[in-house]
């Protein structure tokens, strides 16, 4: 299956956010969703369908730009999936945030059920100026199923330069990951990146997740767990909405 | 290219520092997750998938010009989120380089203090070697270092310890051929591969107070 979404967000010059452009197809079905009002605008990912599976390349746009505030939120976690047998499956997501602009990535895990195949691939530039809260968490199988494979690509960059560059292999085909170096025996694994104003304090956030200053203008936390609960009670703390923004 | 250039270049007697570091192994003893020879296999299969391959395209990319080092060097700050980890890769890049210079006529360099693979694929090219050969020497040490670590750390047996080492070897081949052939892309297509709980043990390990390595 291939699908692709979009959405693009601007400032409706009365303080607000309006959707220029909300368009997806199954799977990839998007919803605006929250009040319309100066805290931006929040919209949701809805799973059309199963998966991704095996063979399927969808592919999600997003644009925010100067002064839009934009959330992206999903209503459920989403499976991956064996499928019939054919190529890895393949989910690209590409934003851009323009100076002024704020995008907040929050969506639900990543589950990589037993026998997926599946590539992550993040690609996010923001303006100098620009303000961005990108969270990815991944859960290696089910309940008491082996983990499938995940391999996530994330490239962020900030005012033009690179400032988060990070691949995570998981599952079958990647030698060591429940090894002590890469999970060690945890099965989430949860990553927060903020970039411009308004960022976390650096710190360790608990025994197996930390705060770290990135060497350019952002922060990422990152957090390991046995389950998803742990890497939540680490990250969503730091995902809290801030009072609206004036 | 000189074999014996090569195995000086990757000799843990090379007086460069590396014996102050565990390669993140000491953070993940303490919290447990290292005990034994099997546990400590897995913990070194990572570490060569993930900051190995990344050090070995560096390094290759470094040795197959030299003139690209500051882009190289942002690009390993891109992929070093822990502040603790960058600390530690460019205090034995400096180190590095110090030893390489007395050896060999070294190009000058954009920074004193680079990150370690972007001074070894330095040293590599004063060197006479190859890009495949700075890779191999960059895998070599990213798992040699902590296996040394390991022994001194939890007592294993030195045999046991050196009988894994031999069996990543192949491994270690491979990773430093997978990440040598890419070495001419563009830095942001290099190898990115993290390993969070390095990255959160860094993290942990730079707030004790009294530690047996560096990082």
């Amino acid at each position: 299956m291939r699908a692709s979404a979009t959405v693009v967000a601007e400032a409706d010059g009365r303080g607000g956010t309006r959707l220029a452009v909300l368009r997806g197809e199954s799977p990839l079905l998007l919803r605006r969703t929250g009040p319309r009002g100066a805290g931006g605008t929040t919209v949701h990912l809805v799973g059309g369908a199963a998966g991704p599976l095996r063979g399927d390349d969808l592919r999600l746009d997003i644009e925010v730009g100067p002064g839009a505030v934009l959330e992206m939120l999903s209503v459920a976690a989403s499976l991956a999936l064996p499928g019939r047998p054919g190529p890895p499956s393949r989910l690209t997501v590409t934003a851009t945030v323009a100076a002024g602009g704020t995008l907040r990535w929050l969506p639900e895990p990543l589950i990589a059920a037993a026998g997926c195949d599946h590539i992550a691939v993040t690609r996010v530039d923001v303006a100098d100026g620009g303000t961005l809260l990108w969270r990815d968490d991944l859960v290696c199988g089910r309940h008491d199923e082996p983990s499938g494979a995940v391999r996530a690509d994330t490239t962020i960059r900030y005012a033009g330069a690179t400032l988060y560059r990070h691949e995570l292999a998981v599952g079958p085909g990647a030698p060591g990951w429940d090894g002590a170096a890469v999970l060690g025996g945890g099965r989430a694994v949860g990553t927060l990146v903020a970039a411009g104003s308004g960022l976390p304090e650096p710190g360790v956030a608990g025994p197996n997740a930390a705060v770290m200053p990135l060497a350019g203008p952002g922060v990422l936390a990152t957090a390991v767990g046995a389950d998803i609960r742990e890497v939540r009670a680490a990250l969503d703390p730091l995902c809290r909405r801030p009072a609206i923004a004036s | 290219m000189s074999l014996a250039t090569l195995l000086l270049l990757a000799d843990g007697r090379l007086p460069s520092g590396g014996h102050a570091h565990s390669g993140g192994l000491e953070p993940q003893i303490a919290a447990g997750r290292v005990r034994d020879i099997r546990e400590l296999d897995g913990f070194l299969r990572g570490r060569l998938a993930t900051g190995g391959l990344v050090s070995a395209a560096f390094a290759a990319a470094a040795c197959g010009d030299v003139g690209r080092a500051a882009e190289l060097d942002a690009g390993l700050d891109a992929r070093t989120p822990s502040p603790a980890l960058r600390k530690a890769s460019r205090a034995q890049g400096r180190a590095l380089l110090r030893a390489g210079r007395a050896m060999w006529r070294l190009a000058s360099l954009p920074s004193r203090e680079p990150h370690q693979p972007v001074a070894l694929g330095a040293l590599a090219s004063a060197a006479g070697l190859t890009p495949v050969e700075a890779a191999v020497a960059a895998a070599h040490g990213t798992i040699t270092g902590s296996a040394s670590a390991a022994v001194r750390l939890l007592g294993l047996d030195p045999y046991a310890v050196h009988a894994l080492l031999a069996r990543l070897a192949p491994e270690c081949d491979r990773i430093a051929a997978l990440a040598a052939e890419r070495h001419g892309d563009p830095v942001d297509d290099l190898p990115a591969a993290g390993a969070p709980l390095l990255d959160i043990g860094a993290e942990h390990h730079a707030t004790w107070e009294v530690r047996l390595f560096a990082s």
